[in-house]
């Protein structure tokens, strides 16, 4: 089947406001856009239908459309060996270091694949999965600020005392060395 | 040297060299640097060929990597230091007994290495975290440029005086003219 095939074969079994749009490219992938609190649904119909059975899942990208978020599922089928590209549209929140406002179904329970992908989706753009059973950053740690792969990222001057970015001249002293704070102020001689 | 001691002539036999606690400590410390055996990145691949037996790190005494930070002498920081990673790093030199010394492995471990300008999550040179003894430069260094680079710091522990400077001033000091046993 290709992506119009499932496009219809969706809405027919859903109905419109579930899958919202088929969009066709001659270039790259077509997609399906599915909304944000269909998701559970539409991945549940895709793998277990007999005509679909979409077994895995190659990867959950985040996105920064810049003018929105979003996520993007690569699904794939081997007993039917036929693929296709669902789109999640999310609302961008106004402050860079906010999480979306908009949530998104985990589909952790339909593919495990998806458990560390939608993790990283999350460390890296500030997408909300619901229903994850461990939902926590992957990469960055915890006590990390803001979401790295989104356009408006901002590096934090300091993590844990640690300064971020590279120093600047002025940070510099005549050889060149780094002035960051008395860091050897503790005698290592015991 | 036997004159500035005042050894007891002829008390000992002939077979007798004199020296300082600190270079007999040093030499010994020097001639057998156990490193911590941990890799961050790619230089991890070039300390471990050099740990293997083309190279053979064992010829500097250094072969034995230890699993534990308590049986380590030198920290070789091979390769790049996340922002996580060194809050662990940290850790692991805090948990390692002096005297101890720390080689920084490559471009990525002395400045950010390739990571400099777009790294979040590099930090910027171990040294803002650890003191380091001696730097190697390459992206990685070979193995060579790291053996090189354990042989400075193994003249560096020789020279090193640990217990002058922990006991010399107090207790020593004192004695020190025209003592004799």
């Amino acid at each position: 089947m290709n992506t119009q095939e499932i496009y219809a074969k969706l809405k027919e079994k859903l109905g419109e406001n579930k899958v919202s749009e088929y969009v066709e490219n001659d270039v790259g992938d077509s997609w399906i856009t599915v909304s944000h609190d269909s998701v559970h649904e539409v991945a549940l119909l895709l793998r277990d239908d007999e005509q679909l059975r979409f077994d895995a899942c190659n990867c959950i990208s985040g996105m920064d459309w810049k003018d929105k978020l979003g996520v993007v599922y690569h699904l794939h089928s081997h007993e039917l060996n036929h693929r296709v590209v669902l789109h999640v549209d999310l609302e961008r929140s106004e402050n860079a270091l906010d999480t979306t406002t908009q949530e998104v179904q985990s589909v952790s329970a339909v593919w495990p694949t998806a458990d560390w992908h939608e993790r990283e989706a999350y460390d890296m753009f500030g997408i909300r999965f619901v229903n994850h059973p461990d939902f926590r950053r992957i990469l960055c740690p915890d006590d990390w600020e803001g979401w790295p792969l989104r356009k408006d990222y901002k590096t934090q001057e300091f993590y844990r005392g640690m300064p971020v970015p590279y120093p600047a001249d002025e940070d510099l002293d005549d050889g060149g060395t780094y002035i960051f704070e008395d860091r050897f102020s503790k005698d290592t001689d015991g | 040297m036997a004159e500035q001691t005042a050894l007891p002539e002829g008390q000992y036999g002939g077979n007798i060299v004199v020296t300082t606690v600190d270079k007999i400590l040093g030499w010994a410390r020097g001639n057998s640097p156990w490193p911590l055996g941990f890799g961050l990145a790619c230089c991890a691949i070039e300390m471990m060929a050099t740990a293997a037996s083309r190279y053979d790190i064992a010829r500097f005494g250094a072969e034995v990597f230890r699993a534990s930070p308590r049986q380590a002498d030198i920290m070789i920081v091979a390769g790049t230091v996340t922002l996580k990673m060194a809050t662990r790093i940290k850790r692991l030199w805090e948990q390692m007994p002096v005297p101890k010394y720390c080689i920084s492995m490559g471009s990525c471990a002395t400045c950010g290495g390739p990571y400099w300008q777009h790294g979040y999550h590099v930090l910027k040179g171990v040294d803002i975290v650890i003191p380091v003894d001696v730097y190697v430069p390459g992206c990685p260094p070979r193995p060579e440029a790291l053996l090189e680079g354990l042989m400075l710091l193994q003249e560096k522990m020789k020279k090193d005086q640990h217990f002058l400077k922990r006991y010399g001033k107090k207790k020593l000091d004192t004695k020190s003219s025209g003592a004799s046993r």
